[in-house]
């Protein structure tokens, strides 16, 4: 009964019919590690031509009427649920949004309880994010429908790391491959950073970590990047920064001395980003911390700035993945 | 009445003779008469059952010096009796248990109370250690001298670290008085932190917090310190990382009064076993790198580790099937102590006796037991195993109440035919397993 984990997108059995020309269906999406580049262009594609449809007057779709989408939130979220939300209800899907103050794992349901019992009501898409790694694996091997991975803990956010992919392709002509990016900030608590470590990894770019020592995880230099804790030297010469948040715990736990420091040696401001080239573009999963990790004229900044388009593609994506996952064509 | 008893044509293995011969074992009211090629009896003349070993090895029964129990407190997990059966069935015949039950054992009353349930339900020996610290806190010592008199085996606080040097010098420095044996969960809580598996690239991946292998050496380095400062007799349970073998042997060189042990999981598993969140791989001590697995198996060999522990700790489905920060960790290892140890010694990894040793006459050193020997006059604790049948671990079929095992489906080679305590059968893989009445004698 279990399904075997082998890669973070799982397909269903190649010998189902399907009713496409493609041969294989996705079952979940778990996270980007394990996924081929076949795999990742193929939703980018998709991706961009659902960015079209959402830019015009009339987006509705009907691309997945008669499904049902549960969003199953145990940490609180607003942009990614949204996001989903909007990307189902733009499909034609119904959409549920389960959040964690009005679930009964409050109660002392235990995770498996709460899948079976949505599963029970045939959902077609469940979408989750939960505080620990590995538990959208486990609500995966649990349920019949499909499994989007919204975040789980410190693992992955692979739609995180799709929409950004599909940001940069579209902002620069010569696509991912042999692309600079600096990966800064908080590297040991993100899973933005690990999906998106992993996916620019799969299409070619070279990959740097810029990040205090105590915020870079064990082992993370046998994942195929360089690290930096020079944020100067970690910025020379890249296309594309990536900011990620700093959580304010980080500091409780000793393993920044004060917001202040770090925003003096780790903080994008303009005199860092010199380094970079030119036209490198700059990018944050958002929400951000302004002053924190990246200075607000930096972030507001029409010709480097892409944090809002990133928002903007992350409909698109979500709807590609749901195409992917529950379409019937 | 007399009852004899021959067990005929065995391979007999005795690590505490280093005796490795074809032969016969000669057992007569519960005790070894004698073991060796050059005993015979007539079964006719001399009235004498003779049991047939022919293509089986016949060894002192295993002595497991750290075992998990549920009762008291937690009899769905494990009750005294499901143990024993589960102990019989891998080959055991002498458990202790940790204290770390509901109530935790730090009386006298409550070691008297197991001592009374498992002479009433258990088929095996079950001896127990005491907490070494009230309630396992870690704060006030227990009563070392009296919970020693009345039979503790040794004092520990369970799975949790001793992390107090002062508390741990006192320990150390009081027990000397009583000749009481320290046992400590070598992990300095402070590196340990919310950790779920070892760090590394592994854990990294996942997105687990992870403990590095350092809090176990350090540890066991300051404990030396105190070892030294004392003289108190302390013992390292489930050893997992090679620079914690290092500091150990040169401990030991130094003569300071030190032992240890390690479980199969860290000789036979390393840190990929997590791949997938499987829980029933959680361990605590965390699974290792290869490399630290290698050095744990060299380690046996080179007689650094004592003894093979099952670390037996059953825990139940509710506890293992949730996300891997929030499971437990722990798994039952009591019937697979032995095939487990005995791949190491298909695989070349360790020799047979050596192996065995640890299994066997060591613990029983360090416990002060008369079991563990096939010398004449022992106890008739025994086991008899085929090294050789190729099967697969399957925890469905096991008798502990709980079935969290990694090593479920794993190829092995060999199983437990027999086991036999003070001269009776109490297992028999051939005829209905475990046996319930211990009244019955030798089949």
């Amino acid at each position: 009964m279990p399904r075997p984990y082998s890669s973070g997108l799982m397909m269903r059995d190649p010998s189902e019919p399907v009713a496409t020309g493609r041969n294989r269906r996705l079952a979940h999406l778990l996270g980007i590690e394990g996924l081929d580049r076949g795999t990742i262009t193929e939703l980018l594609t998709s991706s961009d031509r659902f960015v079209d449809c959402n830019r015009s007057e009339d987006k509705k779709l009907g691309t997945l009427r008669g499904r049902t989408l549960i969003n199953l939130f145990f940490e609180n979220s607003t942009r990614t649920r949204t996001s989903f939300e909007l990307a189902g209800k733009r499909l034609g899907a119904d959409v549920i949004n389960m959040s964690v103050g009005s679930s009964s794992i409050k109660k002392g349901e235990t995770l498996i309880d709460t899948a079976m019992t949505l599963n029970a009501m045939h959902p077609d898409v469940l979408v989750v994010r939960h505080a620990s790694s590995g538990s959208v694996h486990l609500l995966a091997e649990k349920v019949n429908c499909s499994v989007i991975n919204a975040g789980d803990g410190t693992h992955e956010h692979p739609t995180q790391a799709l929409l950004d992919a599909l940001t940069i392709r579209r902002n620069l002509e010569r696509g991912l491959e042999g692309l600079v990016v600096a990966i800064c900030g908080d590297i040991a608590h993100s899973r933005v950073a690990r999906s998106n470590i992993h996916l620019l990894a799969i299409m070619g770019a070279r990959v740097r970590v810029v990040a205090p020592p105590t915020l870079v995880p064990a082992g993370l230099d046998r994942l195929g990047i360089e690290i930096y804790h020079d944020m100067t030297r970690g910025l020379a010469g890249a296309d594309i920064v990536m900011m990620l948040r700093l959580q304010t715990e980080r500091m409780s736990a000793g393993l920044v001395p004060s917001l202040r420091e770090y925003y003096r040696f780790y903080g994008l401001t303009y005199e860092k980003l010199e380094y970079a080239k030119p036209n490198a573009l700059i990018m944050h999963p958002g929400p951000m911390n302004r002053g924190v990790e990246i200075d607000s004229e930096v972030a507001d900044d029409i010709d480097r700035s892409v944090i809002r388009q990133q928002v903007e593609m992350g409909v698109a994506v979500r709807m590609a993945c749901l195409t992917a996952l529950a379409g019937s064509g | 009445m007399t009852a004899r008893t021959l067990y005929r044509n065995a391979r007999l293995l005795d690590p505490s003779r280093h005796l490795d011969v074809q032969g016969n074992l000669l057992v007569l009211d519960g005790r070894i008469v004698d073991a060796g090629a050059h005993v015979f009896v007539d079964a006719v003349q001399d009235d004498a059952r003779v049991v047939d070993c022919t293509g089986l090895c016949l060894a002192p029964g295993l002595i497991d010096m750290r075992v998990t129990s549920g009762e008291p407190g937690n009899d769905h997990l494990e009750t005294l009796a499901t143990l024993s059966h589960a102990a019989a069935a891998g080959g055991v015949t002498t458990v202790v248990c940790l204290p770390n039950t509901a109530p935790v054992i730090d009386d006298v009353a409550l070691l008297h109370f197991i001592e009374r349930r498992a002479a009433d339900t258990a088929l095996v020996s079950i001896l127990s250690y005491a907490a070494a610290t009230r309630g396992t806190e870690g704060v006030q010592m227990s009563e070392i001298g009296l919970l020693h008199t009345a039979g503790a085996q040794g004092f520990t606080d369970g799975a949790r670290t001793i992390g107090n040097a002062r508390v741990m010098r006192q320990l150390l420095g009081y027990a000397t008085a009583f000749g009481a044996m320290v046992i400590q969960h070598a992990e300095l809580p402070d590196l340990v932190g919310d950790g779920v598996m070892n760090e590394g690239e592994t854990a990294t991946r996942l997105g687990l917090a992870g403990i590095p292998a350092e809090a176990e050496v350090m540890m066991v380095e300051r404990d030396l310190r105190l070892v030294a400062m004392t003289g108190g007799r302390y013992h390292v349970s489930r050893v997992s990382t090679g620079a914690t073998l290092d500091a150990i042997s040169g401990a030991k060189a130094a003569g300071l009064p030190v032992t240890c042990d390690t479980a199969p999981p860290y000789f036979a598993l390393a840190e990929d076993a997590v791949h997938d969140y499987r829980t029933f791989s959680k361990l605590s001590p965390p699974l290792r790198s290869d490399a630290d697995r290698r050095a744990v198996l060299a380690g046996i060999a080179d007689g650094t580790i004592d003894a093979i522990v099952s670390d037996h700790c059953p825990r139940d489905q509710d506890s293992k099937r949730l996300p891997f920060d929030q499971a437990a960790h722990g798994a039952v290892g009591l019937e697979t102590l032995l095939v487990i140890t005995l791949e190491a010694v298909h695989n070349g990894s360790l020799d047979m006796l050596p192996a065995l040793s640890c299994l066997t006459c060591t613990p029983a050193r360090i416990l002060g037991l008369e079991t563990g020997t096939l010398a004449p006059g022992s106890p008739a604790d025994l086991v008899i195993f085929d090294a050789d049948s190729a099967g697969r671990v399957d925890a469905a079929k096991f008798h502990s109440k709980c079935k969290n095992s990694p090593f479920d489906g794993r190829p092995v080679q060999g199983r437990v035919v027999k086991t036999i305590r003070g001269g009776c059968l109490i297992y028999d893989a051939l005829d209905g397993g475990v046996r319930h009445a211990r009244t019955r004698r030798d089949a």
